[in-house]
């Protein structure tokens, strides 16, 4: 068969598809955010009258320079600090006052009076490695995530989604002001339940 | 039959190169979108550690970076291996920290300074001494919000 001349191919649609997917780019692209573990420095002035914390309300994690974890003085597996720091904070041993209706622990005497009473205190050696110590502090958020998480969904059950999610939803520029306000008010409730009281002290050189 | 008589040249026509600027275009502005500028070169290892109880970082120009870690390659000969801090594009020490965000700050738009938050891009094999040094001069200056950037991913990947 003899060989035929290729017709000219239109050219003319090429630019509306070159748009097209500049388009289709521009809308799928998001720009890489960081993210990260959000903390808060305690300020540098002195309390004059430091209050006074029974010692069954603190929760003491040691990090060594070995980077091994000593929880409530026993070393401890990081894959436990999770489930033992949820215990902790949700223990509710309180009476009377300090009680804690919506606990769901053990009441163990020896352990927390309620979620706003207790306190982690972590401290970690100058030779700790970095990630270890992040490692520590992801899996100490992580347990009052699950506490925040449970009690949210307690009380919006007709929300469909965990406090984390909620928090996220908030923290978009996207949601509108009349959300942001009404997840606000349930997100300070659920902080409330279980405020984070994370206290971190200075490092010591020899451990 | 002359209806199918054929011209007996083999040549291809010449391709059509009127949307080629179309496409350069198009990548252009799809690079713009997706760069990020960052407007330091690191001079510090920075494999940031993993973690997945994490907060998103938005805002840019909320933030004040520090970065800390062991220098890069090129930098050892000059620099060891000992971990050093990364200000803007040159190293600090520790007692430049507390300068360096202070000026940060006063660069910053007057109703943005109340809100700023730092951000420490450290390497995750840096010693935790270095970084309460960080923490200890950020306090000393009352820039108390503070963000550990991560990677996102289980902290079981810290621990190899």
């Amino acid at each position: 068969m003899a060989k035929r001349k290729a017709p000219e191919v239109n050219a003319g649609s090429m630019a509306d598809i070159a748009f097209l997917l500049l388009i289709f780019f521009l809308v799928t692209t998001t720009i890489e955010t960081d993210s990260g573990i959000n903390r808060k420095l305690p300020p540098m002035e002195d309390q004059i009258d430091p209050p006074i914390i029974r010692e069954k309300n603190i929760f003491t994690v040691v990090v060594n320079k070995n980077n091994q974890l000593l929880v409530e003085e026993s070393l401890t597996d990081i894959k436990e600090l999770r489930g033992l720091a949820v215990d902790f904070l949700d223990n509710g041993g309180g009476s009377g006052e300090e009680a804690c209706d919506y606990c769901q622990g053990e009441r163990d005497p020896r352990s927390s009076d309620n979620p706003d009473k207790a306190i982690i205190s972590l401290k970690n050696d100058r030779e700790t490695e970095y990630k270890v110590y992040i490692a520590v502090q992801n899996e100490l958020v992580a347990a009052y995530n699950e506490l925040r998480n449970r009690e949210f969904s307690r009380l919006n059950p007709n929300l469909g989604i965990s406090y984390v999610e909620a928090d996220l939803i908030y923290s978009d520029p996207r949601t509108s002001s009349d959300d942001k306000a009404s997840l606000k008010e349930k997100l300070d409730v659920v902080k409330q339940l279980y405020p984070q009281k994370l206290s971190e002290a200075e490092p010591s050189k020899v451990n | 039959m002359a209806k199918f008589n054929k011209k007996k040249s083999g040549d291809l026509p010449a391709i059509s190169t009127a949307s080629l600027p179309d496409i350069v275009f198009m990548l252009l502005f799809f690079f713009m979108v997706a760069t990020v500028m960052r407007d330091s070169t690191l001079m510090v290892q920075n494999t940031l550690p993993a973690a997945d109880q994490v907060q998103k970082l938005d805002k840019k120009d909320r933030v004040i970076y520090i970065y800390a870690g062991k220098p890069s390659s090129r930098y050892v000969d000059t620099y060891g291996t000992q971990a050093r801090i990364q200000l803007n594009d040159k190293f600090g020490s520790v007692e430049e920290v507390g300068a360096f965000v202070l000026a940060e700050r006063a660069a910053k738009r007057e109703e943005l300074q109340n809100v700023l938050t730092t951000a420490l891009k450290v390497d995750s094999d840096t010693k935790m001494g270095i970084i309460s040094d960080i923490k200890q001069e950020l306090r000393k200056v009352n820039a108390l919000k503070l963000n550990y950037t991560t990677r996102v991913g289980d902290y079981t990947q810290n621990f190899n």
